[in-house]
């Protein structure tokens, strides 16, 4: 009788335990990845700040950027390279853009597909980032409306894009980060940018798609309007 | 189970407390920091991206 009870009670520990440690993983999930990723992308972000600071005035004339692809494409897997500011998500809203998509690249901040076009480039410059945890960058993503500005930020250039249009697919619609964003095949005449980010919210059976068009590239010098760093009205942020 | 554990904590009962609860921290500290980030990937609810096993026609993968 005595060992019935000690195997029924032991047993009833482990299942309240299992219980606790599911609900401990879903505030880690939930909370705490936003508490350190926002952390590392704020310091991301400032490191990319200050790497994008233009030289001294004395060493700047002999060092021309003749191409402002160049540096861009050797970008190695896993480093950030890119800032991307959106009004519509609030003034200070500012996320780093590494190169990659897989899981811990998309934790330390936006992802960009490896193989789709870079900022500015003509093609589509394609992106992911996380819905919710890990920072959420993309949280807001539904908010984006048509003509809304995001500015991509590098080390040479500003690229202003304007938001066209939204759509919601599956993840095994990959025509979406073409380099015309739906017609797979299709030679691109213009600079895309596309964003990718889980939907519903908390759910990742679907992808909520925004697409972009290059509007304008202002190199750094030119410095960037404040009129496109108006946050638009209704705006959460 | 956790009878057992109880009992084998030494001193007193506040001291038992206390050790009880550096336990508790010391348990939430490893799943925090190594075993929830590394079964997170694992899960199906963490996907943002579109898949990219497919080559996307007009582009080559950049080695990386």
């Amino acid at each position: 009788m005595t060992a019935l009870r000690w195997v029924v009670r032991t047993l009833g520990e482990l299942f309240i335990t299992l219980g606790l440690l599911v609900l401990l993983f879903v505030s880690w999930q939930l909370w705490w990845t936003d508490v350190t990723a926002n952390r590392e992308q704020a310091a991301t972000i400032q490191t990319l700040e200050r790497e994008f600071r233009p030289p001294a005035l004395e060493h700047r004339a002999a060092d021309p950027v003749a191409d402002p692809l160049a540096t861009l494409t050797k970008v190695p897997f896993g480093q950030a390279f890119a800032i991307i500011r959106i009004p519509r998500f609030g003034a200070d809203y500012a996320r780093p853009v590494l190169q990659g998509t897989d899981h811990d690249t998309l934790t330390q901040g936006i992802g960009h597909y490896s193989g789709t076009a870079f900022p500015g480039q003509v093609g589509n410059f394609a992106v992911a980032g996380h819905r919710t945890t890990y920072g959420k960058p993309f949280s807001n993503i539904d908010l984006l409306q048509k003509g809304d500005i995001i500015v991509v930020e590098t080390k040479t250039r500003y690229l202003v894009y304007a938001v066209d249009r939204h759509v919601i697919v599956t993840p095994d619609q990959v025509e979406v980060i073409a380099p015309v964003p739906q017609q797979p095949g299709a030679r691109p005449k213009q600079a895309w940018l596309t964003m990718t980010a889980c939907h519903p919210r908390y759910s990742a059976s679907q992808r909520y798609i925004v697409f972009a068009r290059l509007l304008k590239a202002i190199p750094r010098a030119a410095g960037l309007p404040a009129s496109f760093m108006t946050v638009p009205k209704g705006s959460v942020g | 189970m956790y009878g057992p554990l109880w009992r084998l904590l030494p001193g007193p009962w506040p001291v038992k407390v206390i050790l009880a609860l550096v336990l508790v921290a010391g348990v939430v500290a490893v799943c925090f920091l190594w075993l929830f980030p590394a079964i997170a990937p694992h899960l199906p609810f963490n996907g943002n991206s579109v898949q990219t096993g497919l080559p996307l026609p007009g582009s080559a993968p950049l080695s990386t």
